[in-house]
Order: structure tokens, then C-alpha cells, then sequence
């Protein structure tokens, strides 16, 4: 690629010198973004974190350690990340598994196939939080369509720590299965027909064809959906914040709804918000390191 | 599937089975469109089928006129602005080298690596500093920096796949790089950009975490942050039905954005993939 662009860079005769200074032009408003919304606000972050900071007095100083003390000893932090965990590693198991599942059923171009992928993807194009405030209604005890079966077992569906989680991955399985389906598809898609040609000349059945050609070559999308997938669970907020406010007992805190919370409800301390958040961000980023190591490395072997 | 489409029985245990799990998914949308015109007592409908939902929901508050208006404003800075600078930006990527490209596009991406809240929190503080509070542009801004990588990307990919002798040859004939990536680059890339706007606009439309911080004013709420808040106003009676009725109105511009551009949603998607 590179050469093709020194080529035309080249070929169009225009001085080195222009080249660089026209291309600056249009790359300035996406490097004024980056720069002022997030550059400028990630540096702050680190300062918050290291900063007395309240909410509405603003910056009071440094006190560094002081924040990241607080975090670790505050009393909701191990729960709320143990929570997140969980919830991010029930979410990921059933997203892509059932993606996958979903993936190889709808696969052939059939009409009945197709319709069945589209009343999949449906749920997809709402946004997360209109999905919660749909799931609020159905969840309701007294709206709600499973109104009855509450009733008759005299719980609710948001009312216990159990029941909140579940009803909460089922909405997002609801509104999420689709996307993951449509990125094993385009996997799928990627895999040349003579390799199951080949694979039905050696006589290979079906379950040898899925484990030794589909799912090694579906190895680069299944590595991306489990980025996006435990990316996305570690950092939940809107669904719970929506669906059950973190209860009951704090027992479905995000650590993303704890970050807000402490900034801006109740606590109001920015500084030791940003500590977690800073926290959050580290663990992020060596989660994703390790995991596209992990996914690399056999490639490099073979 | 082969041995389904021998045996009849078998076909049509697979087409109840996949008929059920179609059901699964289409089911709480059917269900909230129709609870919302249905009667129910202590909502906006207690009697009879009818609107009185929608027309609660239009009494909320400011007004549903309001909040509708807050999200297209919303929408409709965020999709502008994510269109021009990733179509400058991606043009840049595409066809010319200058110092800092790959670092410039590598932070670009970074975006998708940093978490939501950790952004937000710091920006709250930076709009708060240059007058921007409880602004729906500051809002807007803050939405077009988070759609950045997906678009930048996009447009990069759209731009680099047109052949280059297409806009050279116009650059040969004395047009300036801006006419040439007006009139003839512009048409090239018609699908990606679309694709950039479709994002964009659903992004803007169905954001919920960023008005939440930056906006606080009741009346300069977005869509879903007035449907959400809805929900514990009215004397602490959730009002079930207007909350159906709101998640409706949120829904229907996504759905048949949906089911008239999926073309462009897939390859959205898709792009996603080459990602990895």
C-alpha cells in the first residue's frame, strides 16, 4: 500500500514539501477531534486521578496516591468489579456461541432463511437503552406480559440478584445475537468452498468439517468477537442503569455505573472517579493485549 | 440441512423450531407497539384502544415536540460533522503522505479503546470550562469524536479502494485536489458514505450515557434520556404505557432505517470484520 501511495505521490509531480502540508490540511479537523476531545481529556483524566477534585468546586491540588487508596478500599469496588466479570464472561459465552449457532443455521440463501436472519437482526438496529426501556415494560410485574407468572410464583423477574443478572443477559442476547450472527456470517462467507470440497474428498462428516476447517479458519472473526463482546461487558452501564438501577443491594453494580455514581450522584468526587476510571482503562487495554496475543500466537506457529 | 429437506417431517420440525426462535426475537417489538395503543387503567389510555399514550407522552415535561427536536439536532450535528471530517480525513489517509499520517490514525482508532465513562467525565469538565454545558452541540462534538475511528476508517477504506488513475487523471487535467475529491471522488464513495451517516445518525439518535453527564436541563434533554427519566416522574407511578409509547417513537426511525438501507448496514458491519 505504502508503495502505491509513494507512486502517485510521485506520478502527480507535485514538491514533497506541498504534499505534506496539503494532506495536513485535510487530515486538521479529524487531528482537532483527536487533539481537543481525546487527547486533551485523557490527560485530564490522569490529573483528576491524582487530583482533589470534587464535583462542583473543582481542582484543589494533588494527592496522588490518595484517589487510587480510595478506590481500591471503597466499599463497593471488589463486588462491582467481581459483578462485571460475570456478567461480562455469561454474555460472551452465550453471544458467541449462539452467533455462531445462529450463523451456520441461516446460513443458505433460502427464503425462509433469510427472513429468519432478518427477524434476527431486527433487534439489533434499536438503540441499547430504547432495548431497556422495551425490557423495563416486559419485566414489569404489573405491565407486563409475564405479569402472571410472577404472580403465581411471587417473585419478580428484576426483584432478586439472580433474576436481575439473567433478565438483563437475556436483553442483551435479544439485542446483540443478530450482530454476532452477522459477523460469523461475513466469517463464514470468507471460507473458500474447495476447502469443504477437499474436506468431503478425504470423507471428512460434518462435525470433523465444523472442527477442523470451519472453526480454525473462523479463528480472526471469533478473536474479534470476543474483543468486542468482553470489551463491551466489562464496560456495561446503560442496560442495568435502565433495568435495574444496580439492584437490589447493589448486587448488579457495574463498575462503569460505580465510576457515575461517584462522579455524579451522591459522592460527586471527580478525582476519585477518574482514579477508577483510569483503573478501568489500564484493565481494558491489558485484557485486550493478552487476548489478541493469545489469538495471534498459533497463527505465527503454523 | 440436506437431510430436513428429504423428509417432510423433519422439514417441518425445522421450520416450527426456527419459527419459535424467529418468534423470540420479534416478539417484544410487536408486543410494545400494540401495548401502546391498548387500553390500561392509570395510563394515559385507561379505556379502549387509542393514543392517549402518545398523547401523555407529548404532554411529558417539556414535550415530546421538545425531546424530538433535541435528538434531531443531535442527530443532525453529529451526522454533519462526522460526514465532513471523515471524508476530509479519510482523503488524506488515502491519498497523501505527510509527517505523523500513521500516528495521527493510529490515535484516530485509539478512540475504541478507552472506555465511555473514562472520556466523559473529563469532558463534562472540559465543555463545563468553554461554555458548553448542557449544550446539544457540546453533545454533538463529544458523539463525532466517538464515531471518528468506525468513519475515518470507513471513508480510508471507501477512498482507497476507488482506482487512483481515476483522480489523477482529473488532477492532470488542472483541478485542485478539492474539485477532484468533490466532483470525482465524492460520487466514487457514495456506499461509504451513506454508511458513515447511517452509523452516525443511529449512534446520535439512540445515545443514551453522553446526554445523561452532559446535559442537565430538563428541557434540552435527548429522546431517551426523557423516555428513561419518564419512568420515575409521575408521583413515583411508573406510567407504563407512555413508556411504550416512547420506546416506540425510539424505535421506529432505527427500525425502517434498517429495513430500507440494510445493505449499508451490513457492509457497516462488515468493515468491523476486516478490523480483525
Amino acid at each position: 500500500m505504502t508503495t502505491v501511495l509513494k507512486s502517485t505521490a510521485v506520478k502527480r509531480g507535485g514538491a514533497p514539501g506541498r504534499r505534506h502540508a496539503v494532506g495536513w490540511l485535510y487530515a486538521a479537523p479529524t487531528a482537532l477531534f483527536v487533539l481537543t476531545l481525546f487527547i486533551v481529556p485523557l490527560v485530564l483524566v490522569l490529573q483528576m486521578s491524582a487530583s482533589d477534585w470534587p464535583l462542583l468546586r473543582g481542582n484543589q491540588g494533588w494527592n496522588f496516591p490518595d484517589n487510587f487508596v480510595e478506590a481500591f478500599d471503597h466499599r463497593l469496588f471488589w463486588q462491582a468489579v467481581g459483578f462485571t466479570v460475570l456478567y461480562a464472561a455469561i454474555v460472551t459465552v452465550l453471544l458467541l456461541g449462539l452467533g455462531l449457532g445462529l450463523a451456520l443455521l441461516v446460513q443458505e440463501a433460502t427464503r425462509w432463511k433469510s427472513l429468519l436472519r432478518t427477524a434476527i437482526l431486527v433487534p439489533s438496529a434499536l438503540g441499547l437503552a430504547s432495548a431497556a426501556l422495551l425490557f423495563y415494560v416486559l419485566y414489569s410485574p404489573q405491565a407486563g406480559p409475564f405479569a402472571w407468572l410472577m404472580e403465581a410464583t411471587g417473585t419478580t423477574f428484576l426483584g432478586t440478584p439472580t433474576g436481575a443478572l439473567f433478565s438483563t443477559v437475556f436483553l442483551m442476547v435479544w439485542r446483540f445475537t443478530g450482530f454476532y450472527m452477522l459477523l460469523m456470517l461475513v466469517g463464514l462467507n470468507g471460507i473458500p468452498e474447495e476447502v469443504y470440497e477437499a474436506g468431503r474428498i478425504d470423507g471428512a462428516s460434518r462435525w470433523q468439517n465444523f472442527r477442523y476447517i470451519t472453526l480454525p479458519l473462523l479463528r480472526p472473526t471469533i478473536a474479534l468477537c470476543l474483543v468486542l463482546s468482553i470489551t463491551g461487558g466489562l464496560l456495561a452501564f446503560e442496560q442495568f442503569y435502565i433495568l435495574t438501577a444496580g439492584g437490589p443491594d447493589n448486587s448488579t453494580m457495574t463498575v462503569v455505573q460505580l465510576i457515575y455514581g461517584v462522579a455524579f450522584r451522591g459522592q460527586n468526587d471527580l478525582g476519585l472517579a477518574g482514579a477508577l476510571s483510569v483503573l478501568a482503562l489500564l484493565a481494558l487495554v491489558a485484557i485486550n493485549a493478552a487476548q489478541l496475543r493469545a489469538f495471534r500466537r498459533p497463527k505465527e506457529e503454523n | 440441512m440436506a437431510t430436513a429437506r428429504r423428509n417432510p417431517l423433519l422439514t417441518g420440525v425445522f421450520l416450527a423450531l426456527t419459527g419459535v426462535l424467529g418468534a423470540v426475537f420479534l416478539y417484544p417489538l410487536v408486543w410494545t407497539a400494540i401495548t401502546s395503543f391498548s387500553p390500561r387503567p392509570g395510563t394515559g389510555q385507561s379505556e379502549g384502544w387509542g393514543i392517549g399514550n402518545y398523547t401523555a407522552l407529548a404532554e411529558f415535561q417539556a414535550g415530546l415536540w421538545t425531546y424530538l427536536a433535541n435528538s434531531f439536532i443531535v442527530s443532525l450535528i453529529t451526522v454533519a460533522l462526522t460526514l465532513v471530517v471523515s471524508i476530509l480525513g479519510g482523503y488524506a489517509f488515502a491519498r497523501f503522505r505527510f509527517r505523523g499520517r500513521n500516528v495521527l490514525f493510529m490515535a484516530t482508532l485509539a478512540i475504541l479503546m478507552v472506555p465511555y465513562a473514562t472520556l466523559l467525565i473529563p469532558l463534562y469538565v472540559i465543555l463545563n470550562s468553554v461554555g458548553l454545558q448542557n449544550s446539544l452541540l457540546g453533545v454533538g462534538l463529544v458523539l463525532t469524536m466517538f464515531q471518528l475511528p468506525f468513519s475515518v476508517f470507513m471513508m480510508r477504506i471507501s477512498f482507497e479502494s476507488v482506482p487512483p488513475e481515476l483522480d489523477e487523471a482529473a488532477l492532470v487535467d488542472g483541478c485542485s485536489t478539492f474539485s477532484t475529491l468533490w466532483r470525482v471522488l465524492l460520487p466514487a464513495v457514495k456506499p461509504g458514505i451513506i454508511t458513515v451517516g447511517l452509523f452516525a445518525f443511529l449512534a446520535a439518535w439512540n445515545d443514551f450515557f453522553a446526554p445523561l453527564i452532559l446535559l442537565n436541563d430538563a428541557s434540552r434533554m435527548t429522546l431517551p434520556l426523557a423516555v428513561a427519566n419518564m419512568r420515575s416522574q409521575v408521583m413515583g407511578v411508573i406510567d407504563y404505557g407512555a413508556t411504550s409509547a416512547g420506546v416506540v417513537v425510539l424505535a421506529v426511525p432505527c427500525i425502517l432505517l434498517f429495513l430500507v438501507l440494510q445493505r449499508h448496514y451490513i457492509r457497516g458491519f462488515m468493515s468491523g470484520a476486516f478490523k480483525g
